[in-house]
């Protein structure tokens, strides 16, 4: 059923009775072409490319809890593509263009808004940094501005740009194009669409072992019963680690808790994204009013999506610290997701030494950027069982060979 | 709030230390006769279990020790801190 303006008063003559659901709720079947486990965001975008670029429906998508559950639910709704390396920035431009005509492709809004997003510099080292990274993002044609404090107090008038702040702050880099969308619709959305492409999402189904015969897969164990399968492609971000280990393959990741935090809806204050690296902290205005604020991670390895006090503290801190303002307004809620941060703040997608078993991971706190261009690269990847071009420096190998993507502090905000 | 309790100091807030990852992880005695994979998994590969972890942490605010911990990633229960190096069990 296709969504339209029609569909919606046409149903509403029905006392909206009759919306169909949005995806079935399929029995898993013995054998699929390819499995893709892990239903978030960028499993789901796999699913829906194999589809509609690759042709290949006989695919399952299986979650182990239920859609819209994991990272692509708790993330702070940040989409920008301005990273320093050619790599990088080619791969979330990718995304970017993706995002520009999602909720169309998709027949579901998204919700994308690109309301700008603003990267705060404080020191002379973060404008010379800034500066930098404009000019390599613009020579990569990726939209980027340098802006000048009395520029960013003007389109931003509750931010504190006084030369006395602890931390002053001295000029911003402007992405126009970037901005926000609503993360859940992005999951439902892909959800929905890949469904109607006739391939199965099987919520409640959990992985448990990866079946192999000699180097290659041959299926998976799970707690639905055995499914056969010649290609799977893994995405479960902070539990990459342990479906790797069923394969007894070593990842250089480790899962760290990242929190995020709503406050009281507000009427409109900020209309843009601001970032900080130097104070840490991110913020935007959700359509519902609350302040969606993201900082760091916690320090250490976690896999309980919940964090630390400490952690809360500084976030806070760093909001205030831009936005003194903010002081009184109240927090509604604060949650977390394990983010699968990588050494060189950059992801995996990649084929693995063993056959049929195709690697997406090491997103780190940046993922839901990268939702559609990282699903549109690992489909190209599985059905052709070679890298797409965007995504071929994103392999595995790097880490013996020594070629790096090094985006750590250099994409903008610290990952 | 993680209570950490350091072997020279006795149990203290979280603020006061800072995290050193994995335990375990031993320089190899001689790097040139490693192969690119095998220094690979050195530098950059990591056990990242869900559950028991072997890791370090330093008193960074206190007697700035290192000394490691057994840690449940998942509950994040401490269950025990012991002292590294010569004369260590781990």
């Amino acid at each position: 059923m296709k969504y339209s303006a029609l569909g919606l008063v046409r149903n509403a003559f029905s006392h909206n009775k009759n919306w169909k659901e949005a995806w079935r709720s399929p029995e898993p079947k013995k054998e699929y072409d390819v499995i893709i486990v892990g239903g978030g965001g960028h499993g789901l975008a796999t699913a829906y490319y194999l589809a509609r670029e690759h042709r290949l429906t006989n695919v399952a998508v299986l979650e182990k809890g239920w859609i819209g559950g994991g990272n692509t639910g708790r993330n702070t709704t940040i989409v920008r593509s301005n990273y320093l390396w050619t790599e990088a920035s080619l791969l979330y431009e990718k995304s970017m263009q993706l995002w520009e005509g999602l909720s169309q492709d998709l027949n579901y809004n998204v919700m994308f808004s690109q309301r700008g997003v603003y990267n705060l510099g404080h020191t002379l080292q973060d404008m010379r940094d800034i500066e930098r990274r404009v000019n390599a993002n613009r020579l990569n044609g990726i939209d980027a501005e340098v802006v000048t404090a009395k520029q960013i107090k003007k389109d931003i008038p509750l931010i504190n740009t006084s030369p006395d702040a602890r931390y002053p702050i001295l000029g911003a880099s402007l992405q126009p194009r970037a901005g926000v969308a609503r993360h859940d619709a992005v999951a439902w959305g892909f959800a929905r669409a890949a469904d109607q492409l006739g391939i199965d999402i099987i919520e409640q189904c959990e992985v448990t072992g990866i079946n192999r015969n000699g180097n290659a897969v041959t299926g998976v164990e799970t707690t639905r019963g055995t499914i056969i399968a010649r290609k799977i492609g893994v995405v479960v971000a902070g539990n990459a680690s342990v479906v790797a280990s069923m394969a007894d393959l070593r990842l250089p990741i480790e899962s760290h808790p990242l929190q995020a935090y709503v406050s009281e809806p507000l009427k409109p204050v900020l209309d843009t994204v601001v970032m900080s690296n130097a104070v840490h902290g991110y913020i935007s205005q959700s359509d519902k009013g609350e302040l969606v604020i993201g900082a760091g991670i916690d320090a250490y390895n976690g896999y309980g999506q919940r964090g630390s006090f400490p952690t809360i503290e500084h976030a806070m801190q760093a909001i205030l610290e831009l936005f003194p303002v903010f002081s009184r307004v109240r927090m509604l809620r604060m949650w977390g997701g394990i983010v699968d941060v990588c050494p060189d703040a950059c992801p995996i997608i990649s084929k693995t030494p063993v056959d049929g078993l195709y690697f997406n991971c090491g997103w780190g706190t940046g993922g839901f950027k990268a939702t559609p261009g990282s699903g549109w690269v690992f489909a190209h990847t599985i059905a052709e069982d070679r890298p797409h071009e965007l995504n071929a420096p994103f392999n595995l190998q790097r880490f013996e060979t020594g070629a790096l993507i090094d985006e750590h502090g250099a994409a903008a905000v610290a990952h | 709030m993680l209570l950490i309790n350091c072997p020279w100091c006795g149990e203290r807030a979280e603020t006061e230390f800072s995290y050193g990852g994995e335990a375990g992880i031993t320089r190899p005695a001689d790097p040139d006769q490693l192969s690119d994979a095998e220094w690979a998994d050195y530098l950059f590969m990591r056990s990242n279990p869900r559950g028991a972890h072997k890791e370090l942490w330093n008193h960074a605010q206190g007697c700035r020790r290192w000394f490691g911990v057994e840690r449940d990633t998942v509950t994040y229960r401490m269950s025990r801190s012991y002292l590294l190096g010569d004369g260590a069990k781990d």
